[in-house]
């Protein structure tokens, strides 16, 4: 089962997702691995199909919905977009992503000891 | 965001939609791969490559699929229903076995069950009273035997200072323990037909908290002035038991306020209980209580001796032993106070106790071999599952090629066995509804509560349990047998045919062992039982219960005083001995192995100190009755027609009553306190139990006395009992045109009610010991016919070296009778252990009864060389030149 180092991983995927949506709106899956590629996290380097996992985890959650419609190229597809308490989520995941990442900026800039 | 339950039901949801979702998850896959394709031919690739590079980008499609289910679903769910499926395709296939494992679970659990619900119904559900806990039984004489119902009662005196004085008691109520079965003669409304009534005091019901359904409860004028207690005139009142008012009213909700005649004299109904509340049930099992009337407490009915039967209501937060050592304090006093009165020496004991004490230990036997029985069942389930194991190791290597973890492979096995036991458990449940409805419509039976036992929801909830524990219990061991074996191993050990590890075989060896011990020692039970119970019935009654009936004949109230009572008799005694075929007949107010009364018989001129006066059961009787009870005469007469009410007072002892009274003085013309003189003596009768020897006994003539409660016509003859019914109600039609004749019974069912609790237990554990008999040498066939099989090319090259087919077959059997010998040894030794613990339960037979053990012996070696017999003749066939070719 989910190893604790795959959990990390995860949180920060579904971090990745939830603000992807936020930002463009409704998307489907293709378009979210797309821009989260160009962004250049490393998160879907091996395989696409995970993003999958994180969507209906994420739907799982009701911080994002899903609906069939049809992309710009006339195809068929699902489109995610992020609920009101997915921005909620997003809200919190933030402050805290941004508390802790603070806190390791400041431990990491500490002079070495000589 | 989704609660946790409804998140779960989706998962439940998720599972059971797979491929609805994979299927939705496949086309978004396809499309994110179309778009993809698209990205790619748009940056210049050709479509071909395209396609190939967005479906690597994309990934493995089917573990993609395999995780999305995982995170969707849940997975312990999902692997079970894989099981579930897995499994039901392997039974489907293997239909014979799961079969055959379904009816061992099946007749196990119905076994089971049926005993659960007995003891759930008398021992763990609540008695059907209000708040049944703080009720306690009142019994007076602790100290003397079980059926001697004059002693166990109460004076009425008693009762109503105890409710005065007593600080324990909330309320005293009681009832009156000499009615007399089928006292009451129900007239109009179809047949006549006998009825019992329990005269009960005001309170009796509202201190057992029953409430009447219909109606309501008596009131203290209608008990202080019931006109069916001498010399009052008061109204008369019943109620109606709810059997009574279900089939001879037919529900009738209107009934209140209506008369019923009884006896020639209407009674008002005044209330009718519910059907929870059934008093023969509970206090009298195996009778049949119909009606209620109130019975006075009062100065006269005091006069009437020990009469009744009493049930307190604690008060809140007084213990039993605190109630007791007050009442016995108060007693004391009152015994004091009331020199002319019977003693009072209290004992107190929970109702429930009182109620299910005498059938406790039994239940506790029987519930303790059920626990055995389904042990052997587990042992042959462990045992045929490793048998099966073996044949389906490639299965199991495949599997674990595969993949398939040793955890896996377990909860496979696992799932397995607990399905079979849950197939089981259906059979079961069915065999246990169906064998609790038989066992609450034995009629007859002397056991309390029988009549309310069924399948609830509390059994229902055992069964799941049995199911699931036995299940598992029975898989354990094969699984883990299986999933030890590694792949390397069997896949080596698949195709010869040498033998087994001999780990596997040792375990197969002793579940067998256990099993054949197990059955020793339900068949030693069992046998000891048995063997007591034929020591009962042949025990000697003292009388000829053959050929002979009783036929209650009351006299009318129109027939309302002595002479004309004693004129009646002689008419009936009369037109009963014209009928052809008839050899004796004669009257009886109490028969034997029914209810009994003592009253004081002392010998005029002794004198006795208070507490030692002594006494003796009486039986009032017409001249003939010995005849017709087949007791004989030791010495002395027979009563006559002439010993009536204007003749000298006369009197018929036993002989123990002869020994206690007169030692070895000649009895005959010795005169008692009551002015009677002894004119014979006759032979000892078991009228208390069949277990119990005789106390003293004396019958005094019909015409004498009028102090009967019942009159029994019993006849001798040569009829069958359905010749003589309509012939005796035909003779007796010019003087009792309403007899009933419904209540004729032979003199043999008052035996067999007697013996009933006995037969019930020794009919089950017998039942239990011929099942473990037979699972048992299933099991040893099984084994030996395995370890035959097995061993096919070894016994081909032994033959071939010279061995004889007769040796080949003493081998095998030898090997079978070794197992039955190491079982039978552990058995005998367990059976000794625990026998003692059914020496309460056995009459006439030591527990350590030699001729049980050697017969118990006897009978499984025979059956353990029954089951070995067919496959040491396969083994003493087979060819060696087919078994070694086959190598």
């Amino acid at each position: 089962m989910a190893e604790p180092k795959a959990d990390i991983l995860q949180g920060t995927l579904d971090l990745m997702v939830l603000k992807t949506l936020d930002s463009i709106g409704t998307m489907h899956g293709y378009g979210i691995a797309r821009r989260i590629e160009q962004i250049g996290a490393q998160a879907l380097a091996v395989n696409q199909g995970t993003i999958y996992l994180c969507l209906i985890r994420l739907v799982q959650k009701k911080w994002i919905s899903a609906a069939w419609g049809t992309s710009e190229n006339n195809r068929k597809a699902k489109f995610y977009s992020i609920t009101k308490s997915g921005r909620k989520q997003l809200a919190d995941e933030t402050e805290n992503w941004e508390r802790v990442s603070g806190v390791i900026g400041k431990v990491l800039q500490l002079a070495p000891r000589r | 965001m989704w609660t946790p339950l409804e998140q779960a039901l989706a998962r439940i949801r998720a599972i059971f939609a797979v491929s609805a979702l994979d299927k939705e998850l496949d086309r978004e896959l396809e499309s994110h791969i179309a778009m993809l394709t698209d990205e790619n031919i748009r940056r210049g690739m050709e479509p071909d490559e395209a396609r190939r590079a967005a479906l690597l980008r994309v990934g493995g499609r089917e573990s993609t699929k395999e995780l999305h289910r995982e995170v969707r679903g849940l997975p312990f769910l999902e692997t079970l229903a894989q099981d579930l499926r897995y499994t039901f395709r392997t039974l489907r296939r293997d239909f014979a076995f799961a079969l055959f494992a379904t009816l061992i679970v099946g007749l196990g659990i119905g076994a089971s069950c049926t005993i659960f619900s007995v003891i759930n119904t008398l021992i763990l559900r609540p008695l059907p009273f209000g708040d049944p806990n703080s009720l306690v039984w009142i019994k007076n004489n602790p100290g003397t035997d079980a059926k001697d119902l004059s002693s166990q009662t109460i004076q009425v005196n008693y009762l109503r200072e105890l409710r005065e004085l007593s600080k324990s008691f909330s309320a005293v109520g009681a009832y009156m323990a000499f009615y007399g079965i089928g006292d009451s003669k129900l007239i109009g409304q179809g047949e006549p037909e006998r009825l019992t009534t329990i005269p009960v005091s005001q309170n009796f019901f509202p201190v057992l908290g029953v409430e009447p359904i219909l109606g309501r409860q008596f009131t203290e004028e209608e008990a202080s002035g019931n006109r069916n207690f001498n010399g009052n005139n008061g109204p008369g009142v019943v109620m109606l038991n709810y059997t009574l008012w279900q089939r001879r009213f037919g529900s009738d909700p209107h009934i209140i306020g209506k008369t019923i005649d009884l006896d020639g004299q209407l009674d008002v109904i005044v209330g009718v209980l519910p059907a929870s509340f059934d008093f023969g049930n509970i206090f009298v099992p195996g009778t049949k209580v119909d009606l209620y009337i109130p019975f006075p407490m009062n100065d006269q009915t005091n006069r009437w001796g020990n009469t009744m039967s009493a049930v307190g209501r604690l008060n809140h937060g007084v213990n039993i032993a605190s109630a007791q050592a007050e009442t016995s304090i108060l007693a004391k006093q009152m015994n004091k106070e009331h020199p002319n009165m019977n003693g009072f020496d209290p004992f107190l004991s929970p109702l429930s106790q009182h109620i299910n004490g005498t059938v406790r230990p039994a239940l506790i036997l029987l519930g303790a071999a059920v626990g055995v029985v389904m042990l052997i069942v587990c042992a042959n389930l462990s045992n045929l599952l490793l048998a099966r194991g073996a044949t389906r190791q490639k299965e199991i290597a495949i599997r674990s090629a595969l993949g398939a973890t040793k955890m896996r492979l377990i909860r496979q096995m696992l799932t397995e066995s607990v399905v079979l036991s849950f197939c089981g458990a259906v059979l079961g449940l069915i065999l246990a509804i169906l064998g609790t409805r038989m066992l609450a419509h034995l009629s007859g039976f002397a056991i309390p509560m029988l009549a309310s036992v069924r399948v609830d929801g509390i059994t229902l909830a055992f069964t799941v349990l049995v199911a699931v524990v036995t299940g598992l219990f029975f898989g354990l061991v094969p699984a883990l047998q299986i999933s030890s074996r590694t792949l390397h191993g069997s896949l080596k050990d698949a195709n010869r045919g040498s033998s087994q590890g001999r780990g596997h075989t040792w375990i197969r060896g002793a579940l067998v062992v256990s099993e054949i011990a197990l059955a020793c020692v339900l068949v030693v039970g069992a046998g000891l039982l048995v063997h007591s119970f034929l020591q009962v019935l042949d025990v000697n009654l003292g009388f000829h219960p053959e050929h002979s009936v009783a036929l209650r004949i009351d006299p009318d109230r129109s027939y309302d005083n002595k002479e004309k009572q004693n004129a009646y008799f002689n008419e009936a005694l009369r037109r009963t001995m014209e009928i052809p075929g008839v050899q004796a007949a004669a009257l009886s107010d109490a028969l034997p192995l029914g209810r009994n009364r003592s009253w004081g018989a002392g010998v005029k001129g002794r004198v006795y100190a208070r507490d030692n006066y002594p006494d003796a059961y009486v039986r009032i009787i017409s001249d003939g009755y010995f005849k017709a009870m087949g007791i004989p005469i030791l010495k002395g007469r027979d009563f006559t027609p002439d010993d009536g009410t204007n003749s000298r007072k006369v009197l018929i002892v036993n002989e123990s009553m002869a020994r206690n009274l007169f030692g070895t003085q000649d009895p005959l013309g010795q005169v008692m306190d009551s002015n009677a003189i002894i004119v014979g003596v006759v032979g000892d009768v078991r009228h208390l139990a069949l277990e119990q020897g005789s106390g003293s006994e004396m019958y005094l003539p019909i015409r004498q006395t009028t102090d009967y409660a019942s009159v029994d016509l019993v006849v001798r003859s040569t009829l069958t009992d359905a010749q003589i019914a309509p012939r005796l109600r035909e003779a007796l039609l010019p003087i009792s045109p309403d007899l009933p004749t419904s209540n004729m019974r032979p003199l043999q069912t008052l035996v067999d009610k007697a013996v009933s609790p006995r037969r019930f237990v020794v009919m089950l554990l017998g039942g239990f010991a011929v099942f473990a008999l037979i699972l048992a040498s299933l099991g040893i066939y099984a084994v030996i016919s395995y370890s035959v099989s097995q061993r096919t090319q070894e016994i081909g090259i032994r033959m071939a070296l010279g061995a004889t087919a007769g040796g080949v077959q003493k081998n095998v059997l030898l090997q079978t009778l070794r197992l039955a010998a190491i079982g039978m040894a552990i058995g005998i030794v367990t059976s000794l252990l625990f026998a003692g613990a059914l020496r309460s339960l056995l009459f006439g037979v030591n527990s350590a009864d030699p001729a049980t053990f050697v017969a118990m012996l006897v009978i499984l070696t025979c059956v353990a060389a029954m089951a070995g017999y067919f496959p040491a003749r396969r083994a003493s066939r087979i060819d060696p030149i087919i078994a070694l070719r086959s190598e």
